[in-house]
């Protein structure tokens, strides 16, 4: 038994050692051990700046909408009945399964200049969607839809209705119940969607890269300046901005497993 | 006209069979299902969220449905019997099907030794399961071509081999399998399996006969995820695979060179194909997962 558990748990070590330990240690090592610093050289690239600019501010904009719509749907599927209720919870369930390129290719069929259905028109009206700013937000934003929504729902459920119940019994009106009840109690939950948002938005790449148009300094995101780099053999520099998206995931991961057994607790 | 009023009860006169209809369909179970119980600001915030997720991602998506076949249904099908293309699908499909088979494996081990087992550092295993999810997956590839790559001191290079994808996809998938089975097993009841001992089963038959058992939802809904996270996954092959035609070029990699060349109908199709895969794969969890809910 005690040689069984410990085989298991050597295979396992080794596994993920190997697969996850090691290799993240290497890039750990290029960014900083090869002779230069990598981070500081990158760092001042004007074009670098911007691109993380391009990242963070197009993550902020998927998070404040993905919050609003999470929130909202998250309460009308749990407290609502209404017809087709069952359908649409399966279907913003899809955006998270569907391959980001395809992503990207169903945003610019529809969004697309030349031929996208709503494109085209916009593109009239002076409103370029795609191939700048708001296309970019739009790719980010459909990657990432459900995470707010899926952290919403289980907590939504096991709260119940007794205390909006109680107070609309006392004379509460739905604003008040709402903004002194509901979201309150659901703010750990959103908390952590928003987290899972903000991780998934930065590291976007196959969507962005079909619908941004990748201009250096305009429209180009991080991971799409990894990409540059990488290809161009400015490994060092590459390494670098993965490092940082990195690290900015692990310490998104960091907070969100914080946050997650208080989810468990109330869970008991 | 009194035995008129007799025989009303009985079956087959005219009232009967209205009135039998309309206690069937005051049934509680057909009320929620026709009613909908929304307020008027309510009604108003259904609306704008309905519209707002078609303008995202329904009415893009069904337009990449119309644009596969708009050529007609020959150009759909002559793309996906293209033989580079058919090559891609094939190692996108064989690769993500090999990927679920190991993870269905190693996602139980994980899962287990992280439940059952306790020892120093069980937190740093923990970390190294989630590292997949909070990684962009363009960083996945270049963490990965820095170990397995031309430079790689181990001396194994992936680089321009079927083996990248498989390798990508393994690490990109790690955390689903062992994120659904964990908390299944680490509400399993000891007892069961201390009663299967007791009377005299096997540690190999209470695993296969008590426990497999009860995770069985569990592991087909991750090995589900795994799949189609799998069967989409772009980002990690752009660095990893080198994209050789024939050998090491998967799926989305096609589609992004169709996109490239401005074939759009065939890029749409090969974009059908692999959403088919993830819807399918979206619904199979939903039933699975639904199935396991009321327990």
């Amino acid at each position: 038994m005690s040689a069984t558990r410990t085989a298991l748990r050597t295979v396992v070590i080794a596994y993920l050692f190997f697969l996850v330990g090691w290799p993240l240690w290497m890039v750990v090592q290029e960014t900083f051990l090869s002779g230069e610093n990598h981070l500081v050289s990158t760092w001042e690239d004007p074009a670098v700046r911007s691109a993380l600019r391009v990242t963070l501010a197009a993550a902020a904009w998927a998070v404040v909408l993905n919050t609003v719509f999470g929130i909202t749907l998250g309460i009308l599927l749990v407290r609502h009945d209404f017809p087709g209720k069952r359908l649409l919870g399966l279907f913003v369930d899809l955006p998270i399964a569907v391959s980001p390129i395809v992503v990207g290719l169903a945003l610019l069929l529809a969004y697309g200049p030349v031929q996208g259905w709503l494109g085209r028109p916009l593109a009239e009206l002076g409103i370029l969607v795609v191939f700048s700013f708001p296309g970019i937000v739009l790719a980010v934003t459909f990657v990432s839809l459900p995470l707010v929504l899926r952290a919403v729902i289980p907590v939504l459920r096991e709260i119940g209705m007794e205390q909006e119940i109680a107070a609309r019994s006392l004379g509460a009106h739905a604003g008040q119940i709402l903004w002194r009840i509901t979201l309150p109690s659901i703010r750990g939950a959103v908390t952590y969607g928003v987290i899972l948002t903000l991780a998934r938005a930065i590291g976007e790449f196959g969507a962005v890269l079909i619908i941004s148009g990748g201009l250096v300094g305009q429209t180009e995101t991080a991971t799409m300046a990894v990409q540059r780099f990488h290809q161009g053999f400015a490994t060092g520099s590459s390494y670098a901005i993965g490092f940082l998206l990195a690290l900015i995931g692990i310490a998104a991961l960091a907070i969100v497993t914080v946050l997650r057994p208080k989810e468990h607790t109330r869970g008991n | 006209m009194p035995t008129s009023a007799l025989n009303t009860p009985a079956p087959g006169t005219d009232a009967a069979p209205g009135r039998l209809r309309s206690r069937f369909r005051s049934t509680p179970r057909s009320r929620r299902r026709r009613r909908s119980t929304l307020t008027r600001p309510a009604g108003l915030a259904l609306g704008i969220s309905v519209l707002w997720f078609s303008l995202l991602v329904m009415i893009p998506l069904a337009l990449l449905l119309i644009s596969s076949v708009e050529d007609g249904w020959s150009t759909f099908w002559d793309t996906l019997t293209n033989v580079q293309t058919a090559n891609a699908i094939r190692l996108t499909l064989v690769s993500a099907l090999a990927v679920t088979a190991v993870n269905l494996v190693m996602g139980l081990l994980i899962a287990w030794v992280l439940v059952r087992d306790r020892f120093p550092g069980r937190w740093l295993i923990e970390l190294m399961i989630d590292i997949p999810f909070a990684l962009p997956s363009l960083v996945a590839g270049l963490v990965l071509l820095s170990l397995y790559g031309p430079e790689s001191p181990l001396g194994i290079n992936v680089l321009g081999t079927p083996a990248s994808v498989f390798l990508a996809l393994l690490f990109v998938t790690l955390p689903f399998v062992v994120r659904t089975v964990q908390p299944v097993l680490g509400e399993l009841d000891r007892d069961v399996e201390r009663a299967a001992h007791s009377l005299g089963a096997s540690r190999a038959t209470t695993v296969r006969r008590i426990i497999l058992p009860a995770l069985t939802p569990a592991l087909a809904a991750g090995a589900t995820l795994c799949f189609a996270r799998g069967v989409g996954e772009f980002g990690a092959l752009v660095i990893l695979t080198g994209n050789r035609p024939n050998i090491s070029e998967g799926a989305p990699m096609r589609i992004q060179s169709y996109i490239e060349v401005d074939n759009t109908a065939a890029a749409a199709t090969v974009a059908v194909l692999l959403l088919a895969t993830a819807l399918a794969a979206t619904l199979l969890v939903e039933i699975l997962t639904s199935k396991e809910r009321p327990r």
